[in-house]
């Protein structure tokens, strides 16, 4: 996994609550059996007019000139402004995947739906919740403001705005550390394998039911 | 003791161990995988060297992208076909405890084999990648939804890294009326306490409506947990609990059957154990429910109306009314019952078991498909679910309605495969979710039970089942 610790990144807004996973990336691209190149079918039915199917050149379809992240100021964002229960629905880690090979590394929103959040993580992105009025005041900031920017520090778990104000965010101890180091997880786990045995043996005594 | 609830039962008997930060390993004693969500994971496990801690915890089948009709042919998509050989690859390689290959006559919807097996039992955790595994917790199981990073992880280490949830117990009190069933229930739910209400939390659904549900109907609830927000949902062990489990392939048996009921009858929560929230509801006040919009929560009763956008103050929430009625293609104000119904799609992980064959074939019984309606699919939640019906000449009565009668998989739930709408299409669907596109680009989905289906199937609109009974 990358490791991230700092990014001074562009900021797109996605100015919608409840975007689901089927939104973020579309069932007919998780027919791949490979982990990278969902980056050009994020937001497919949003971003293009036409219909996507698997192995298309996206290069040549036509776009949805209204849809956020394919307005000329927005390219090369690595930051998304989000509203509520983003990421909800479907547990297609594809959608991770799919954000992170576009090239954005940091969400902003008032709230995440569960597994998404904890997929973010496992894949190097950084999604973080702060307060809905802050996230309102972000949102207004970005689109009056072209070329609109935001700092983000995980070690010192802060945002810094264009004008040099600080928001402060909290983030998970253990997977602020997996994040800044890039820890693969299942090494880490590995090294409690003596417990797990152990464990696993307890209860194979007491419910070998579950282990028929 | 301090009484506990139900969850903290599970996850104490699961806690390997807990970090400082609250951070904790627990034990997976079941392991559902299918073939979208796993062959990253197994890639990545072989990419690392590492083999599956312990493969018997595995359950496997083929489920997303697999045809509804014309088995003889195969599976056409070869996009679909390499995702589903390469399931067959993984498993011929690592092992399971069992695996239903796509055509197996027991093969079906990941969350719809594993109960009927026995492979799901009270006290598990259970692990899929795939969010509707909150199913699973009608079996008092504490089962989840993960990623495909964390599927890997099940695999390599038998253990998922989690922090423990908030606990919500929903009480539905009182009875429903005659017509209104689990989907009913769970979609009053999401529209009473919203799609993220159950963020973070484990929701245990209790109270005599939920108690006097079938496995199936608990199924069902438990399944839209997620909708909810929550990545688990749980239901008490009880007598129906136990009756629905006896002479299971994959359950105990003799001294061992007795010796797990004696510990089956614990999972439930301790009198006077405290939950996070509570929610009641009434279930007389319950009426059959229709999704107008494009967030299960955008729910209605059947002899309501669409909303006005109007009428709501919150900007965000006004904004996303209107932007679901526009993809909608509905009005503001309009009665639920004057909606139109292209297509209809009776099956998924939610409504695919034999009870909900057994009511929307009671509605269809001596009925057709109206004229206008371009076609309704009836598609069983598996193998064994086909049979059932059969043997019950239920598909003879969809047959005679001009519905479909079809191959067992999540077909046109989230259409991977070539069961799917057109963009415009209206669907009355008894899968779970409404979002855009899910059932086919462009494509209007309403969620309903299976009875709805049915009547919308042979009025061409939204009716209230309560009159066809």
């Amino acid at each position: 996994m990358n490791a991230f610790k700092l990014l001074d990144g562009l900021v797109a807004p996605l100015d919608r609550a409840n975007v689901d996973t089927d939104a973020i990336i579309p069932k007919q691209f998780l027919k791949s059996i490979k982990r990278s190149g969902f980056g050009p079918n994020l937001f497919d039915e949003w971003r293009y007019l036409d219909h996507g199917e698997p192995g298309q050149d996206c290069s040549a379809r036509p776009k949805n000139p209204d849809f956020v992240l394919n307005q000329p100021r927005y390219q090369g964002a690595q930051v998304l402004l989000t509203r509520d229960n983003f990421g909800c629905g479907s547990s297609r880690e594809h959608a991770p995947w799919a954000l992170e090979d576009f090239g954005i590394r940091v969400l902003i929103g008032p709230s995440f739906a569960d597994i998404f959040f904890n997929n973010c993580f496992k894949n190097g992105l950084l999604p973080i919740v702060i307060p809905a009025e802050t996230v309102d005041t972000l949102f207004r900031e970005c689109v009056a403001t072209e070329g609109y920017r935001l700092a983000i520090d995980l070690e010192s778990q802060t945002i810094t705005r264009p004008n040099g104000e600080l928001v402060r965010f909290e983030v998970d101890a253990f997977r602020k550390e997996c994040l800044l180091n890039g820890w693969d997880d299942i090494g880490l786990t590995l090294r409690h394998a003596e417990e797990i045995r152990a464990f696993e043996q307890k209860r194979r005594d007491m419910h070998p039911y579950y282990f028929a | 003791m301090k009484p506990q609830t139900l969850y903290e039962k599970l996850w104490e008997s699961h806690l390997v161990r807990q970090q400082d930060d609250g951070t904790a390993l627990i034990y997976i004693d079941r392991h559902l995988v299918h073939e979208v969500t796993s062959p990253q994971a197994f890639e990545g496990l072989k990419l690392a060297g590492r083999k599956p801690w312990r493969v018997s915890s595995i359950v496997a089948t083929a489920d997303h992208n697999t045809p509804t009709d014309h088995w003889d042919e195969g599976i056409k998509d070869p996009v679909s076909r390499t995702q589903v050989e390469t399931l067959d690859a993984n498993i011929r390689e690592y092992g399971a405890l069992t695996y239903f290959p796509f055509r197996d006559e027991r093969q079906g919807i990941v969350h719809v084999i594993g109960p009927e097996n026995g492979a799901t039992l009270p006290g598990m955790t259970v692990v899929c990648g795939d969010s509707h595994t909150s199913t699973h917790g009608a079996f008092a199981c504490l089962a989840h939804g993960i990623g495909t990073s964390e599927v890997e992880h099940v695999l390599a280490t038998q253990c998922l890294l989690q922090k423990k949830s908030r606990t919500m117990l929903v009480r539905v009190d009182g009875e429903v009326g005659p017509g209104v069933t689990a989907k009913d229930i769970v979609l009053a739910i999401i529209g009473r306490i919203g799609t993220a209400g159950g963020t973070g939390f484990a929701i245990e659904f209790g109270g005599s409506a939920i108690r006097a549900l079938s496995m199936e109907g608990r199924m069902t609830v438990c399944n839209m947990a997620i909708e909810a927000g929550a990545r688990a949902g749980l239901v008490a062990v009880d007598d129906t609990t136990i009756d629905y489990l006896r002479g299971k392939p994959y359950a105990p048996s003799g001294d061992a059957w007795d010796k797990a009921v004696a510990y089956w009858r614990t999972l439930h929560s301790d009198a006077g154990a405290e939950f996070d929230k509570v929610v009641v509801l009434d279930a007389s006040e319950i009426e059959p429910q229709v999704t107008w919009g494009t967030s299960p929560e955008m729910v209605a009763g059947v002899t309501g109306r669409v909303p006005n956008p109007a009428s709501i103050d919150d900007p965000v929430k006004r904004d996303g009314v209107e932007r679901a009625l526009k993809y909608m293609g509905l009005s503001p104000d309009m009665p639920i019952g004057e909606i139109p119904v292209d297509q209809v799609f009776i099956g998924s992980c939610t409504n695919s078991r034999i009870e909900d064959l057994r009511e929307a074939a009671k509605v269809a019984r001596g009925r057709r498909k109206a004229d206008s309606v371009k076609r309704v699919l009836v598609v069983p939640g598996s193998g064994l679910v086909k049979r059932q019906a059969e043997a019950e000449g239920l598909h003879e009565v969809f047959l005679a309605a001009g519905f479909e009668w079809r191959e067992p998989g999540c077909s046109m739930c989230l259409a991977m495969n070539a069961d799917r709408l057109e963009a415009g299409e209206h669907c009355a669907s008894t899968s779970n979710r409404n979002f855009e596109g899910r059932q086919g680009a462009g494509g209007r989905t309403h969620l309903v039970s299976p009875a709805m289906a049915a009547a919308a199937a042979v009025e061409g609109r939204f009716v209230d089942v309560r009159n066809l009974l």
